[in-house]
């Protein structure tokens, strides 16, 4: 029988094209970020581009900043959903699906904009601060956009994640954990025990699987801070891309680099998730 | 009572999904609007106007936004389907393997290996073209479109299409017309948001685009760093807009499958 063949045949398009166009692009990364650029006649390779990367405040300071809006933000997003999970579990399925998977499908950039819009310092925040005369001016108002702690950035990607981690957390409430609980409390347990002991642990492992992606997510996205961060540091992506964007050639190395440095990171929290949810699925 | 207490959760939580929206509708339809007015004192049509009277780019970016779009999502599906069938429905060597190649750039963001292969598609003459645009668009659409087909062949159990086998039928009579037609409300699922995946992508079209492809996002991108929130907001809205009709769709095609769960697949941030 042919099952091998056929698995195979039935995987060759996939593969072929990641293959190609992600891994092949990732090679070309890394090599590049090795200095070989044989057009500009440079056909040696060294690491003194990650050398130049790691010594230089830029780098370790955009490095503290990626670091900081991700765990900012899976922290929040996962707090939140859990709560929101927790309050909405009785609720009507398909209304909550509805309000649930209305952040999750609508594009950042869309999702920037409005956050953006709201606050501003002439945004609807500050125009209802205004009105209850908490400010005067717009620049009585914090500044929440272009700011040192990126709080638009991480407002935009809570608004964002909530739902999507909040979904797998009520996945994980109206299975196994809503029976298991009700038994506890047949034998007594009290709100706190029965989430402590009860709740948490069936749904801790989607959690942290939820929670991983948030993390990889939020550490390799492009446009929120793009868009809505400060000038400098900026986080490593954009870093990336300035360097790459940059006329001089020799900055090149530097940019695949960077962009090294994210895919190793991205990739080890992937191995993460699909150990983990491996695991689930074996139950 | 405790049915009213969880509904106030719910409202609460609708009221945030919803704070973005309302400076997006509101600015939109906005004639003038200074602060600190709680709403716009003069609504107009300026902006729409604007965007749909000659003489800028939308009509074009909307185009390309739209042609590049459809066919990452066709080429997604044709080549995720076939993944999706033998990750899903079959056991092998070497599975977990091919699992963690296609999640990967999910997770990886694609920036790095656009930014990677773009010499290459200077050299083979793809950068600045709509086709160069339309191959590195696959980089995401094609894992997300491969992952949620799986889930879909995952909860096939085959029977049916064993049924049919044994009843005389060949193998691609049993593809065609048992187990392809289970599988369309899940196919039209991975179709659709391969789409919104292509549609918000941003980074990757201006890389590979080089500014000659002009896509929807990018007037936004652009629009928003400027100082037009009316132009800015109404751009917003064309670009959800396919998101919305999105949910719809997907909202109605997944009613069969009873509570929100199913839908986790495509819960991953795009």
């Amino acid at each position: 029988m042919g099952g091998r063949l056929k698995i195979s045949l039935l995987l060759a398009p996939a593969v072929l094209v990641i293959g190609t166009l992600f891994v092949g692009g990732l090679y070309a990364a890394l090599v590049q970020s090795l200095g070989y650029f044989p057009a500009i006649g440079q056909t040696e390779m060294s690491l003194s581009a990650y050398r130049e990367v790691f010594s230089s405040g830029n780098f370790i300071d955009s490095l503290i900043l990626t670091i900081y809006i991700a765990v900012a933000s899976t922290v929040i997003s996962t707090t939140l959903a859990v709560l929101g999970a927790l309050a909405l579990r009785r609720s009507s399925g398909t209304v909550s699906a509805v309000v649930f998977q209305i952040p999750i499908t609508i594009p950042h950039l869309v999702a920037a904009v409005g956050i953006a819009l709201v606050v501003s310092q002439t945004g609807l925040g500050a125009r209802l601060a205004s009105a209850f005369g908490m400010v005067g001016e717009p620049s009585d108002f914090p500044a929440l956009l272009y700011d040192k702690y990126s709080i638009g950035i991480i407002l935009t990607y809570v608004w964002k994640e909530v739902p999507f981690v909040a979904l797998v957390v009520l996945a994980g409430l109206r299975g196994v954990a809503s029976e298991l609980e009700e038994v506890a409390q047949t034998l007594g347990a009290n709100a706190w025990q029965r989430f402590w002991h009860v709740i948490f642990p069936v749904i801790a492992p989607g959690v942290v699987a939820a929670s991983l992606i948030v993390f990889a997510f939020t550490f390799g996205a492009f446009e929120v801070p793009y868009l809505l961060g400060q000038d400098y540091p900026t986080i490593l992506p954009v870093t990336a891309y300035n360097e790459y964007r940059s006329i001089e050639l020799s900055d090149r190395p530097a940019a695949m680099a960077i962009n090294i440095i994210i895919a190793v990171i991205t990739a080890l929290f992937a191995a993460a998730y699909l150990r983990l949810s491996r695991g689930l699925g074996r139950g | 009572m405790g049915k009213k207490r969880h509904n106030i959760w719910l409202i609460l939580a609708a009221l945030v999904v919803a704070i973005p929206f309302i400076p997006l509708v509101l600015w939109a339809f906005a004639g003038e609007w200074r602060f600190p007015e709680l709403l716009p004192t003069e609504f107009s049509l300026r902006g729409w106007e604007q965007i749909i009277s000659g003489g800028n780019r939308v009509p074009e970016a909307v185009l390309n936004s739209l042609i590049i779009g459809v066919a990452a999502t066709a080429a997604s599906v044709a080549v995720g389907l076939p993944a999706g069938m033998a990750i899903g429905g079959y056991e092998f060597r070497f599975k977990g393997a091919v699992i963690f190649l296609i999640l990967l750039p999910i997770l990886v963001p694609p920036l790095a290996s656009t930014m990677g292969i773009h010499l290459t598609f200077i050299r083979l003459g793809l950068s600045d073209t709509v086709f160069g645009v339309f191959l590195v668009h696959l980089i995401p659409t094609v894992p997300y479109t491969a992952i949620i087909l799986t889930s879909v062949f995952a909860d096939m159990t085959g029977e049916m299409e064993e049924a049919a086998r044994s009843l005389g039928a060949s193998p691609w009579q049993a593809f065609r017309h048992v187990t392809l037609p289970q599988a369309v409300p899940g196919i039209a699922v991975a179709a659709l948001f391969a789409f919104l995946v292509s549609w918000s992508q941003y980074i990757l079209t201006v890389l590979i685009g080089g500014g000659s492809v002009i896509t929807l996002p990018m007037l936004l991108f652009s629009a928003a760093s400027g100082s037009d929130p009316v132009i800015t907001s109404v751009l917003a809205i064309l670009f959800a807009l396919p998101a919305l009709v999105v949910l719809v769709v997907a909202l109605r095609f997944l009613r069969g499958g009873g509570d929100e769960s199913g839908m986790i697949g495509l819960g991953k941030p795009s």
